[in-house]
């Protein structure tokens, strides 16, 4: 039995706000892969549940006229693979989702639940982060929209103020259109478990020239990074090796990967000099420009 | 913390009176649906896993109380009248069963990816893939990816 010390259903996201108000202790359930692996584990921190599982505002994926894609906070990772909206306009976070757990772990896992856990290893973050994702909260105060990358403020910690529920991730048209991306996980095995190294990339090509680049990874520091300078320096350059070797030689410089059980710092830094170069290749390939 | 859940469990409609603690594999077992087993407790294995409206869940890291309107299949209700359903029938002519722990929680796992196979062609990589979330400590899974492409291919048929 999970030590479970209250437990509240809600059935809309205004409800489940107003359960959260009430108790200060109190965190969200959604598919509860972390919250139950915790309770398992007897963790205090979540013995008091709003449980917002079922919660059907939650689980919509749609378009609006603008060409913002809007993603509901419930959507599984199964249920994101299988929408032709996401399929078609953001293969990338598709790619990410599906390198997560297992079947029975997709089937149930949410995207909101993986951003929210703040977790440096969560596989949609990178995507996410190189589609320039909005987080949408609501709260006691109403709503608010933030960039996903601020919304990361440590390892395990986001800018979830109480109360406050994500209702979904928004990506606007120009952050899509045009683009191409890839997303490639380095782990130990070859499914069921935690990314060493993930990273995603994103461009976008004018002619001979990169017009738009962008680099993040999981696991290379306390939250899922962006690599802004690297993007910085990248920005408008031609697309040959050199661009490849301006990349790799510089994306060390805007990560911070530590030691951990899983691999060591070296090990991480190899990785992410090796991924940086390969992942953006994949990615210009997806725009049409191979580089041999 | 009791609470009333109303399902269907291998076709068959139930009202349990549950602890909204307790995990739908706890409530399983208790009721007798013993095929689901606990093996990890934290997603990692599959022997607990359950198809709920035909989708394969870990039943170990599933709330009971989410479990309230929906219908539920354990291994122990896809033989019918005594005869082994495809998939069980298959793990049995290729050997897949050793100590059998994974066997229920797998069988699941197989039925839900043959069902939304169907009639398309799978490569081995698919089938292994299909099978990440389950593990088996004794067969070395060949036998069950050549089972589950056995049942695929019968299906075309
Ligand atoms: C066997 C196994 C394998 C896994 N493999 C991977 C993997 O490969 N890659 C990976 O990234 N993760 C993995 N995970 C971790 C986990 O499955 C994912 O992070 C998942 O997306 C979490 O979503 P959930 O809905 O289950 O979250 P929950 O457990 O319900 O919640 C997680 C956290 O987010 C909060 N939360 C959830 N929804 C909201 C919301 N709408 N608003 C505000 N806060 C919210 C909760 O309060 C909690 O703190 C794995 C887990 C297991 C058990
Ligand atoms: S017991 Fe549920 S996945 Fe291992
Ligand atoms: S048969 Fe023993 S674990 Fe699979």
């Amino acid at each position: 039995m999970f030590d479970i010390d209250s437990y509240h259903k809600a059935d809309t996201v205004d409800e489940a706000i107003a359960l959260l108000s009430q108790n200060p202790d109190a965190v969200p359930i959604a598919g509860g892969t972390d919250v139950l692996v915790r309770l398992h584990g007897h963790n205090p921190d979540y013995r008091h549940l709003v449980d917002i599982h079922d919660i059907a505002e939650l689980k919509n994926i749609n378009m609006e006229p603008d060409g913002t894609i809007v993603i509901g906070s419930g959507i599984t990772f199964t249920e994101l693979a299988q929408s032709p909206l996401v399929s078609i306009n953001i293969p990338v976070l598709a790619e990410g989702g599906s390198s997560i757990g297992g079947p029975q772990v997709r089937n149930v896992a949410t995207i909101g639940g993986n951003i929210s856990n703040g977790a440096p290893s969560a596989d949609a973050a990178p995507p996410l982060l190189v589609l320039n994702a909005e987080v949408e909260l609501k709260g006691p105060e109403g709503v608010r929209l933030l960039p996903l990358h601020d919304f990361y403020q440590g390892p395990g910690q986001v800018d979830r103020k109480s109360g406050e529920i994500m209702t979904c991730l928004r990506i606007g048209s120009a952050d899509y259109k045009g683009w191409s991306g890839h997303y490639y996980k380095y782990a130990m095995r070859g499914a069921m478990d935690i990314a060493t190294i993930g990273c995603a990339a994103a461009c976008k090509i004018d002619g001979d020239r990169v017009t738009g680049i962008r680099l993040a990874f999981g696991v290379a520091g306390p939250t899922p990074l962006r690599c802004w300078r690297t993007e910085e320096k990248a920005q408008g350059h031609v697309v040959d090796q050199t661009l490849l070797d301006l990349v790799s030689g510089s994306v060390l410089g805007d990560l911070r990967p530590r030691d951990s059980w899983r691999a060591s710092k070296d090990f991480r830094e190899q990785i992410i000099t090796t991924l940086s170069e390969r992942v953006l290749k994949e990615a210009l390939n997806r725009n049409g420009v191979s580089i041999p | 913390m009791n609470r009333n859940i109303s399902c269907t469990v291998n076709s068959k409609s139930m009202t349990w009176q549950i602890d909204i603690r307790m995990s739908l594999a706890d409530v399983l077992r208790e009721h007798g649906y013993t095929s689901v087993k606990e093996g990890c407790g934290v997603g990692e294995c599959g022997a607990c896993a359950v198809l709920i409206d035909d989708v394969a869940v870990d039943s170990c890291l599933y709330l009971a109380v989410w479990a309230d309107g929906r219908n539920i299949r354990t291994t122990e209700g896809e033989s019918k009248e005594g005869k082994l359903s495809p998939i069980q029938q298959a793990y049995l002519d290729t050997g897949s069963v050793q100590c059998g722990f994974c066997t229920p929680g797998l069988i699941m796992a197989s039925t839900s990816f043959v069902e939304q196979h169907k009639g398309q062609k799978v490569s081995r990589e698919q089938i292994r893939k299909g099978h990440a979330g389950n593990l088996c400590r004794c067969t070395g899974y060949d036998g069950i990816v050549r089972a589950v492409e056995q049942c695929i291919d019968a299906e075309k048929q």
